[in-house]
C-alpha cells in the first residue's frame, strides 16, 4: 500500500475562490492510501515545495497528489521537488482542479465536489504508480547521410562544420545528384554546375566528411544514438588510391555502347567511365555489362594504358560496417516512367522528351554540346510545345495525386532560355495552373510571358500525334477561349512528375522509417517536426520527404543537420520512461502490436520463458524503450493485455474510471 | 431535467483526452473561463489510441451515463498515426453499442486541438445536454439481467 | 473417405508426418470428435462425414510445439482460420501437412432434432463420398429421414466457397452450399430494429450465457495464451457471477478482440450449449468493416494488414454510426 500525501493548492484565489480547499483536504484524507493532506496558497512556490518535501520526510510518503493547475503547467516542477525529497518523480500525479474545475465552474459546492472526485481519481492512480526510471543510451558521435545530391552534401557539410564526423553514401559513381544534371537554375539563372561543384569539392575536401560513392546501405540495426549500418561498396574495378583521374582509359576503351546515365541515355559512353567531367571522386568505374574484358576475358586495354596501374579486374564488393548516432535520408527523386502516357508519344517519337532530357540538351556538356536540336534529325526546332503536369495532380492511378512543385518554374526557365538564345523559336506552354509561390518566382514567370513572349495556354493536351514527315501534331484545348487547338510542333517537352528514388522503400523498411503511399518519407510531425522521421535518430533532407526546389532543399538540409548536431552533442540520451512493455508470459507473439507501432519500437524474439513451470521457447514482443515514444497504440491492439504502458497502465486508467464513476 | 418531480438528474460523464491536443484544449477552455457542466470529468491519456474499449465499457458498467473521447484532429496526431487507429476502433465499438441497443448519443468522439478551447467547451455543453435528455444509463448495466 | 484414409496411412508410413489430426467416431453416430492418430491401428476409428463440423486449425497451435510434422484435415472454410493463424505467427506452416478435405456442408444435430428425429441409432447419407440429398435415420422410434440441405449448420448457408486457401493436397470434392444467401441478412434485420427491440433481443440472448467459455475455447481467433478475462491486467479477473462486468461485456469485448481477425467460421455458435447466436456479434463487425473500410475477409491471405491495424486518412468518423440511423 502506498503512503500518499495530497497537497491542495489555493493558487491565490484562482482555485480557493471556487473550490472549498479545506473540504477537499478533509474528504480526501479518508481515501485509501492517503496518510496526509494539506492545503497551501501557492504549492508551486518555494515555500509550497518545501511543504511537500517536509511532508515526504515526516510522513514517509511514497506517493504525491497535487491538486492544482494543469499538469502541463507544473507537473515537472512537482516531480523535481519529489525527486529532491527522495522519492521517485513518477510517483507524482496532478489533479487539475484549476483549468478543469475552478475556472469553469461558479457554484462552490459543485466545484468542490468535482475537485474531490478529480483528487480521488489521482489518488486511485497513484496507488498503482510504480517508480520509473528514464533509460540511458550512448551516442555515437558520427552521422550517416544517405544520398550525395545537394540535400546530402549540404547536410553533411553543416554537420561536419559543427565538428562531427559524417559519412555520405551515394549509390552512383559520383556525388552531385540531380542538381549536377541541371543546366541553369531558377529564378536567378545561374549555372547549376557553377554553384554545385564548389560544394562537392568542399564536401570531398572536408576532413570530417568521408564519402562512399558507388555504395549502398545494405543493413541497418540499432536505434537512435547507436545505429550499426552495413554499407556495400560496389566493386569499381579501379583502385581509388592509385587512380589519378587522367581519363586515358575512357578515351581508349573500345566499348562505347553503354548509354550515359548522366545524360539520361541520350548518348553513349565507354564501358569504363566517370559520369561527368566534374565527378567526385574523379575515379571511373567499369560497367561490367559493357566491358569486353569482363564479358570475354579479352581486351584489357584500360589496364595497359593506365600509367598508375589502377585497374583491378579482380576487385570485389566490400561490406563496411560502421556505427552512427544519427542517419539522414537524402535519397532524392527521379521522374516517373512515362509508359502509362502513350498519348504524348514519348516512346514513339525521339522529339518528345522530358524536361530533364531538355536540361541535358541545353547543357554545354550534354549530348548536343548545348545546341538545341531535335534528336531525330539534328535540325533546329522552330516550334516547341511544353506540356505541364504530366503525371502530376493526377486523379487516376496512372500518375501521382500531388503537385511536383518544381515544374512550373523550370518550364518558365526553359521557355525563357530558349527564347533568349533562339528568338525565332516559338514556345508554347500548356498548363493547368501556373504555381509560383516562392521568392521572385512570380516575377520570373511573368518575365517569361511579358518579356520573352512565351505563349501560355491554360488547358490540357489530349494527344501528341507523330506525323509521317516526323512533325508532331499537338491536339489540345484552350480553356480560356474555350476552343480546340491543333498545332504543329518540332519538339514536345513533357514536365513529368517527380517521384521518390525507387530504392527508398527498401531503405525505409531497413530504417523502420515510415513512408506514405507515394513513397515519400513521413515526418514526425507535419508542421512541428518536418525534418525528423517518426523513428528517433532518423532525419529527412530534400525531396525524399516531399517535392521541393533547390533553395528549399538546402534550407531543409540545414535544418536536418542542426537536428543531427543537437543529437550528437549529447553524450547520452535519456529516454522517456513512460514506454510500453510486454509481459512475456501473456504475449501471443502475434505481431499485432508491431503493426500499429509508428516507431518500429517493437521487435520479436524467440525467448526462453518459464510459465509457471512450463519452460519453452516462445516468440514474444520486445519493446525497445529507446525508440518507444509512449503513445499506447500497441496496448489496445494487444488482445491479451500483455502490452501495457508505464505511467498510463490499464489498471491505472481503470482505477481512474472507477474513481470518477463511483 | 427533473427526475421524480424534484431532484435534478446529474449525469456521470467520462471524457478521455489526449495529452497533446484535447487536454490542452480543455486547459484553454479553462483559462478562457468557458464554462461547461461539472458532470464532465477528464482522464488524461497520452493519445486517443491509448483508449481501450475496455475502459469505455468499464465506465458504463460502473455507472457512467456517457463517455466521450477527444483527440488531435486526424493528421495532427503527436504520434502521427494514433488517432487514425483510435478512429477505427471507436467507430466499430460505437457501432456495436448501437447494435445492442445502447442509445447512440451516449458515446461520442470529437477531435479538439490545443487551440480549440471554444470547441471543447461547446462540445461538452452539447454532450451533457444530450445525456441529460437521454436520462440515466440503465441499459448497459442491465444487459444481462435475467428476466 | 477411404481415399483420404489410404493417403493418411501412406504419409504416416513414409514418415512424412508424425501424427494426424482428424476426427474419430464418437459414442453416438452423429458426434465425431477431434482426435490425434499416430498409427495405422488407431486410424480404425478415423471418420470424416457430414457431422465433422469442428474446425481443427486451432489445435495446430499446440501441435506446432510437438516434434515433427502434423497432418491436419481442413475443410475449405477451416483453411481461412489456419491462414489467419499463420499471419499471427501462432502456427508453424513448415511443421504442418494440410490435406484439404472436401466439404458439401456440415450438419447441425440440433436442426435434425428439431425435425422431430430423436433417439438416433444410425445415420446414412452423411458420408461425404456420395451425393446423398437425403439423410436416413434408424431411430428407436423407427426409420426417419430428412433433406440434407434443411439441416446444415448456419454457416453452411453462407458458405465461403469450395476453395481451400492453403493446403498441401486436396482430397475429395467440395461444394459451395451458400446458394447466394446474404450472410448479413440477420445482422441487417437487427440493425433495423428500434433501440428497445435491439436491447430486448440481446438481453434475452445474453441472459442465457452461463460463461462456460466454450465459444472462447473453440474460437481459432481467441487463441491468447491467457485471456484478459483470466488475468489481472484490467482488474477484470473476476469469476463468473461475482461481478457483473465481464458477464455483460464479455461477448462484446471478445467480439472486439477478434474483429478483423475472425474469419466467420461460426464455431462459436456451433458449440454454444445455450444456443446463443454468437456469430451475430462477429458478423456485425465484419459487416461494418466491409462497409466502412472495404471488403475484407480475414484469413484470405497471410500478408494483408488487418482492418484494425490499418487506416486511411479519410476513414469515416465514428459519428457515422448515428448518421446511418
Amino acid at each position: 500500500m502506498q503512503r500518499i500525501g495530497v497537497f491542495v493548492c489555493h493558487c491565490g484565489s484562482n482555485i480557493a475562490a471556487t473550490v472549498d480547499v479545506n473540504k477537499v483536504v478533509e474528504v480526501i484524507k479518508a481515501e485509501p492510501g492517503v496518510v496526509h493532506a494539506e492545503d497551501y496558497q501557492y504549492m508551486c512556490s518555494e515555500a509550497g515545495q518545501e511543504k511537500i518535501a517536509g511532508a515526504i520526510k515526516e510522513h514517509g510518503l511514497t506517493g504525491i497528489v497535487v491538486c492544482s493547475c494543469s499538469p502541463r503547467m507544473h507537473e515537472g516542477t512537482f516531480r523535481k521537488c519529489a525527486e529532491k525529497a527522495g522519492i521517485n518523480p513518477y510517483m507524482v500525479e496532478i489533479a487539475n482542479i484549476r483549468e478543469q474545475c475552478s475556472w469553469i465552474h461558479k457554484d462552490i459546492e459543485e466545484a468542490t465536489k468535482k475537485a474531490v472526485i478529480l483528487a480521488r481519481a489521482a489518488v486511485a492512480k497513484v496507488n498503482l504508480n510504480t517508480p520509473l526510471k528514464p533509460g540511458e543510451s550512448r551516442v555515437t558521435k558520427r552521422a550517416l547521410v544517405i544520398g550525395g545530391g545537394i540535400a546530402g552534401i549540404q547536410t553533411a557539410l553543416d554537420i561536419a562544420d559543427a565538428g562531427y564526423e559524417v559519412d555520405i553514401v551515394e549509390k552512383t559513381p559520383s556525388i552531385g545528384g540531380r542538381m549536377s544534371q541541371l543546366d541553369k537554375t531558377f529564378p536567378t539563372l545561374d549555372c547549376s554546375a557553377c554553384i554545385l561543384t564548389p560544394k562537392m569539392v568542399d564536401a570531398s575536401a572536408h576532413e570530417k566528411i568521408n564519402i562512399y560513392t558507388y555504395s549502398e546501405v545494405e543493413k541497418v540495426s540499432g536505434f537512435v544514438g547507436d545505429f550499426t549500418v552495413d554499407i556495400r561498396k560496389k566493386a569499381r574495378y579501379v583502385d581509388m588510391t592509385k587512380c589519378t583521374g587522367c581519363g586515358v582509359c575512357q578515351e581508349k576503351c573500345p566499348s562505347k555502347k553503354g548509354l550515359s546515365e548522366f545524360n539520361r541515355g541520350l548518348n553513349k559512353r565507354s564501358a569504363i567511365y566517370t559520369p561527368f567531367a566534374q565527378a567526385i571522386p574523379n575515379v571511373p568505374v567499369i560497367d561490367t555489362d559493357q566491358c569486353i574484358k569482363m564479358k570475354t576475358g579479352k581486351c584489357g586495354l584500360c589496364e595497359k594504358v593506365c600509367q598508375a596501374g589502377a585497374i583491378d579486374y579482380t576487385q570485389k564488393d566490400e561490406i563496411i560496417s560502421e556505427k552512427y548516432g544519427a542517419i539522414v535520408v537524402a535519397t532524392g527523386f527521379d521522374i516517373i516512367k512515362l509508359d502509362q502516357y502513350d498519348e504524348y508519344a514519348y516512346s514513339q517519337s525521339k522529339d518528345v522528351i522530358t524536361s530533364l532530357e531538355l536540361e541535358r540538351i541545353m547543357n554545354a556538356a550534354g549530348p548536343t554540346k548545348g545546341h538545341l536540336e531535335r534528336l531525330s534529325d539534328g535540325k533546329s526546332p522552330k516550334n516547341i510545345v511544353f506540356i505541364q503536369c504530366v503525371g502530376s495532380r493526377c486523379s487516376d492511378n496512372r500518375g501521382k495525386s500531388y503537385c511536383s512543385k518544381i515544374c512550373c518554374m523550370y518550364t518558365a526557365k526553359h521557355a525563357m532560355l530558349i527564347r533568349d538564345k533562339y528568338p525565332d523559336v516559338n514556345v508554347t506552354v500548356f498548363y493547368i495552373d501556373v504555381r509560383t509561390p516562392g521568392k521572385n518566382f512570380d516575377e520570373f514567370y511573368r518575365r517569361a510571358v511579358e518579356e520573352y513572349g512565351v505563349n501560355y495556354i491554360k488547358g490540357q493536351v489530349g494527344k501528341v500525334a507523330p506525323q509521317p514527315d516526323g512533325q508532331l501534331m499537338v491536339h489540345g484545348v484552350d480553356l480560356i477561349d474555350n476552343k480546340q487547338i491543333k498545332m504543329e510542333a518540332d519538339m514536345v517537352v513533357l514536365a513529368a512528375a517527380i517521384e521518390p528514388e525507387s530504392s527508398v522503400r527498401k531503405l525505409a523498411t531497413m530504417l523502420t522509417a515510415s513512408i506514405d503511399t507515394n513513397n515519400f518519407l513521413t515526418e514526425a510531425h507535419p508542421k512541428l517536426r518536418p525534418v525528423e522521421s517518426p523513428t528517433a535518430g532518423v532525419f529527412l533532407s530534400g525531396v525524399s520527404q516531399g517535392p521541393k526546389d533547390i533553395p528549399e532543399t538546402v534550407a531543409q538540409a540545414g535544418a536536418a543537420a542542426i537536428k543531427v548536431v543537437g543529437l550528437l552533442a549529447k553524450d547520452k540520451l535519456l529516454t522517456n520512461p513512460c514506454t510500453a512493455h510486454s509481459d512475456e508470459l501473456l504475449c501471443n507473439g502475434c505481431s499485432t502490436c508491431a503493426n500499429v507501432c509508428p516507431y518500429g519500437a517493437i521487435s520479436y524474439e524467440d525467448k526462453q520463458v518459464n510459465d509457471h513451470g512450463i519452460r519453452e521457447t516462445r516468440r514474444v514482443a520486445v519493446v525497445n524503450t529507446a525508440l518507444c515514444q509512449g503513445c499506447g497504440a500497441c496496448t489496445v491492439a494487444c488482445p491479451s493485455g500483455a502490452m501495457d504502458l508505464q505511467g498510463f497502465s490499464n489498471r491505472q486508467i481503470i482505477a481512474e474510471v472507477d474513481a470518477i464513476c463511483r | 431535467m427533473p427526475i421524480n418531480g424534484n431532484e435534478e438528474f446529474r449525469p456521470k460523464i467520462v471524457a478521455f483526452c489526449c495529452n497533446w491536443c484535447s487536454y490542452a484544449g480543455a486547459d484553454l477552455a479553462g483559462s478562457s473561463r468557458l464554462a461547461y457542466p461539472a458532470d464532465v470529468k477528464i482522464i488524461r491519456v497520452p493519445c486517443s489510441c491509448r483508449v481501450n474499449p475496455m475502459f469505455i465499457l468499464r465506465a458504463f458498467e460502473k455507472g457512467a451515463d456517457g463517455v466521450i473521447m477527444c483527440g488531435c484532429h486526424p493528421g495532427d496526431c503527436h504520434y502521427s498515426t494514433g488517432n487514425y487507429y483510435a478512429r477505427r476502433r471507436m467507430t466499430l465499438l460505437f457501432s456495436m453499442l448501437d447494435y445492442i441497443g445502447v442509445e447512440q448519443g451516449r458515446t461520442r468522439v470529437e477531435w479538439v486541438s490545443a487551440a480549440e478551447g471554444v470547441k471543447f467547451s461547446a462540445t461538452m455543453n452539447e454532450f451533457v445536454e444530450k445525456i441529460r435528455s437521454l436520462g440515466k444509463n440503465v441499459r448497459l448495466e442491465d444487459l444481462r439481467c435475467r428476466n | 473417405m477411404q481415399e483420404l484414409i489410404n493417403r493418411i496411412k501412406e504419409l504416416l508410413a513414409d514418415k512424412t508426418v508424425e501424427r494426424v489430426l482428424g476426427w474419430k467416431a464418437g459414442d453416438l453416430s452423429y458426434n465425431p470428435e477431434p482426435a490425434y492418430f499416430k498409427t495405422e491401428d488407431e486410424l480404425e476409428n478415423f471418420v470424416y462425414d457430414g457431422f465433422c463440423g469442428a474446425n481443427l486449425s486451432k489445435y495446430m497451435i499446440e501441435a506446432a510445439k510437438l516434434e515433427g510434422k502434423t497432418l491436419v484435415c481442413l475443410k475449405p472454410c477451416d483453411t481461412y482460420s489456419f491462414n489467419q493463424l499463420i499471419k499471427e505467427h501462432r502456427v508453424d506452416r513448415e511443421k504442418t501437412y494440410i490435406i484439404g478435405v472436401g466439404c458439401k456442408g456440415k450438419l447441425d444435430i440440433e436442426k435434425i432434432k428439431a425435425q422431430g428425429i430423436r433417439g438416433i441409432t444410425s445415420v446414412s447419407g452423411a458420408e461425404i463420398d456420395g451425393d446423398a440429398e437425403t439423410l436416413e435415420f434408424e431411430t428407436v422410434y423407427g426409420k426417419k429421414s430428412c433433406s440434407y440441405n434443411d439441416v446444415m449448420l448456419e454457416r453452411c448457408y453462407v458458405c465461403k466457397g469450395k476453395e481451400h486457401v492453403v493446403y498441401d493436397e486436396i482430397i475429395g470434392e467440395s461444394k459451395d452450399t451458400s446458394e447466394g444467401a446474404d450472410r448479413f441478412s440477420e445482422v441487417s434485420r437487427i440493425e433495423n430494429m428500434s433501440p428497445e427491440e435491439k436491447f430486448a433481443f440481446f438481453q434475452k440472448e445474453l441472459s442465457k450465457c452461463i460463461r462456460c467459455n466454450a465459444c472462447r475455447n473453440v474460437c481459432p481467433a481467441c487463441s491468447c495464451r491467457k485471456c484478459v478475462f483470466d488475468s489481472n491486467k484490467f482488474d477484470s479477473a473476476q469469476k463468473a457471477n461475482t461481478d457483473s462486468f465481464e458477464e455483460k461485456m464479455f461477448h462484446i469485448i471478445r467480439a472486439f478482440h477478434v474483429a478483423g481477425r475472425c474469419t466467420d467460421c461460426g464455431e462459436c455458435s456451433r458449440v454454444c450449449p445455450q444456443g446463443i447466436p454468437l456469430h451475430l456479434f462477429n458478423r456485425k463487425f465484419i459487416k461494418d468493416i466491409n462497409e466502412f473500410y472495404g471488403e475484407y475477409q480475414a484469413g484470405e491471405d497471410t500478408e494483408s494488414r488487418a482492418p484494425l491495424t490499418n487506416f486511411t486518412f479519410d476513414d469515416c468518423e465514428p459519428g457515422i454510426v448515428g448518421e446511418r440511423g
